[in-house]
């Protein structure tokens, strides 16, 4: 682990492959945090006042 | 005793056993009743939530927690042993590990919860200040691993800090603060950062407590009048 | 009402309640971040390249030691003419328009580079070498143009230095005074590891500061080598990186953005910003965009953004529908 990581060089962009993949990883989440069913209790019937 | 029995109304008159009287003089009676009003209990130690906190989006915010839990747990235990342990000992290189990876998990959740928010619009109705306590807590935790980065001890730090000299000495701040003085460094990084952490944390829980959970935006379900 | 000014029980009057377990939820999460933690940690460790030191460069590359050594008595590295807080030099001070905070904050911690890094340890080493005692006398009672003198045509024998099998470094012949034998003591002492402590403890037996050992190692070349073979270097957007395979810090991207391009990195510059103030300019644009991410609830039209992109409607897709379908 202590060798020089790769590269990815993208335009001006240069990113480390540990770096890019952590990102990549954290898009990742976001989206499925969004669109992944969540488990549902039934919510209680709200009364009006 | 809840009117009607209707859980979602929120009841405070019998919240604590002995509320102060809206008369009894003094600074303390006039604190609790503030606090009581504020923040009763059953706000801090809900057993119900909205109905519409039903995506995976709401975690974020407690795993920062739970990851920043564990980066003072462990930094304590590094702590404990002396800056130079986890250089000579494998079990304080393991704990050095648990320390950089809870830091990673810390800043991942974090900005997990920042976009969460962000795309929620979390600041609405009266919550501004909540938002505005998070972004000071997401630029104190830099600062935090900063002091952090520059005690580890090793080459990562020694080039960290002759680099970042020269960014904190063109502010005018180097003499103040000195990234090559491991002293002052680690000092601020076991002590005070973490302090100012946690304080800050601490009242954005209590911000989201008091206030509640944001409506969705553009609620279909108009506050009734 | 104002949504901002009604007490909670108004604020949820007609919402849906569910059911709800704080402390489980923390549980959960303190457990299921500790079990990614602890598998992150077994598997991949955490990076500890060793620190360099004054030994270790001279003993790996004497020229560069030699050659930042020698400089350093001369006056003429970065840090020698560096400016505020270390010395009142002006090569490193940053400005931008009429703003020199730089400037304006003095000088708190004084670095003198000739006396701090050579003169002042050699002096200390004198004990028992007669010679180098002798070089040093000759040395301090010349004018300061024979001392420049002997220094630059020392600079120039460095430039064709070869290295002994033993690591001294063997300049050609030339006017050099006394500045070889001190030079040449400058690098026994440090191989020895003798510098690193002389430049640490300066007379006093605890020390926690090590401003002077990082200034002299960041004058040299061998540091920034190392650096720039883990791709921790600014221009490789080295801010973010970490040492060998693992994540650095990625939350800086976009304070190490602005060092990659114009006009921070330009020699004309743009309203003020160029290559001569990155540091400070970049300092400046981070502060000012700080402040806008806390101001965004204030903020029309960057507080609007989460309604015109609608990814809400994706967080409370299960609220909206159960709202259409109660006909609300």
């Amino acid at each position: 682990m202590d060798a020089p990581a790769p590269y990815i060089h993208l335009g001006f962009i240069l990113i480390s492959l540990p770096n890019f993949i952590l990102i990549c990883v954290m898009v990742l989440l976001f989206v499925l945090a969004l669109v992944a069913p969540f488990p549902s209790h039934r919510p209680k019937e709200p009364h009006d006042e | 005793m809840s009117s009607g029995g209707d859980p979602g109304v929120i009841d405070q008159t019998t919240t604590s056993p002995h509320p102060a009287a809206d008369d009894e003089p003094g600074w303390t009676a006039s604190v609790r009743r503030r606090v009581e009003k504020t923040l009763p209990i059953s706000e801090l130690l809900p057993t119900k939530q909205p109905a519409y906190v039903s995506s995976w989006v709401y975690v974020f915010g407690v795993v920062t927690i739970a990851a920043l839990f564990w980066v003072v747990l462990s930094g304590v235990v590094l702590a404990f042993f002396g800056a130079e342990w986890w250089h000579v000992s494998s079990i304080g290189h393991f704990f050095n590990s648990i320390h950089f990876w809870s830091v990673q998990m810390f800043f991942i959740f974090m900005v997990l919860h920042l976009w969460g928010q962000f795309w929620g619009a979390g600041w609405r109705d009266g919550r501004a200040k909540t938002w505005m306590v998070g972004v000071v807590i997401f630029a104190v935790s830099i600062g935090t691993a900063f002091t952090g980065y520059v005690v580890q001890l090793n080459f990562d730090s020694q080039w960290i800090a002759v680099n970042a000299k020269d960014a904190i000495n063109s502010t005018g701040f180097g003499g103040l603060f000195n990234a090559l003085n491991f002293g002052q460094m680690y000092g601020l990084h076991v002590m005070l950062f973490p302090i100012g952490v946690t304080l800050l944390v601490v009242l954005h829980i209590i911000q989201v407590r008091a206030k509640g959970v944001v409506r969705p935006i553009d609620d279909p379900l108009q506050m009734a009048p | 009402m104002k949504a901002s000014k009604v007490d909670k029980q108004t604020y949820y009057r007609g919402v849906a309640m569910a059911p709800y377990d704080l402390l489980k939820e923390v549980t959960i999460a303190l457990v299921g971040v500790l079990g990614l933690v602890l598998v992150l940690s077994a598997v991949l460790s955490s990076p500890d390249v060793p620190s360099v030191t004054l030994q270790s460069w001279s003993k790996a590359d004497p020229v560069d030691f030699v050659t930042t050594a020698s400089a350093e008595l001369a006056g003429s590295t970065v840090v020698a003419s560096y400016g505020p807080p270390y010395n009142s030099g002006s090569g490193s001070v940053q400005s931008w328009g009429p703003l020199t905070p730089q400037q304006w904050a003095g000088v708190h911690i004084p670095v003198n580079a000739p006396n701090d890094f050579v003169l002042q340890p050699l002096t200390q080493a004198t004990a028992g070498d007669a010679q180098l005692a002798t070089a040093l006398g000759t040395y301090q009672a010349a004018s300061s143009d024979q001392q420049q003198k002997w220094l630059t045509n020392y600079a120039t024998g460095l430039g064709t230095a070869t290295v002994a099998a033993d690591g001294v470094v063997n300049v050609p012949t030339g006017d050099y005074g006394p500045v070889s034998v001190l030079m040449d003591r400058m690098l026994t002492l440090a191989r020895s590891g003798g510098l690193d402590a002389l430049l640490l403890t300066s007379n006093h037996f605890y020390q926690t500061d090590f401003s002077r050992p990082l200034l002299f190692l960041i004058d040299g070349g061998y540091i920034a080598r190392l650096a720039a073979e883990q791709k921790l270097i600014g221009s490789d957007w080295g801010v973010m990186n970490e040492t060998g395979r693992y994540p650095g810090q990625a939350w800086l991207w976009l304070y190490t953005m602005f060092y990659q391009i114009p006009p921070f990195t330009s020699d004309k510059g743009f309203l003020g910003i160029s290559k001569a103030n990155t540091d400070l300019a970049v300092v400046g644009v981070m502060l000012l965009l700080t402040a806008l991410l806390l101001l965004v609830p204030f903020i029309p039209g960057l507080r609007d953004i989460p309604r015109w992109i609608p990814i809400h409607r994706l967080i409370w897709r299960r609220h909206y529908a159960d709202m259409r379908r109660r006909g609300v």
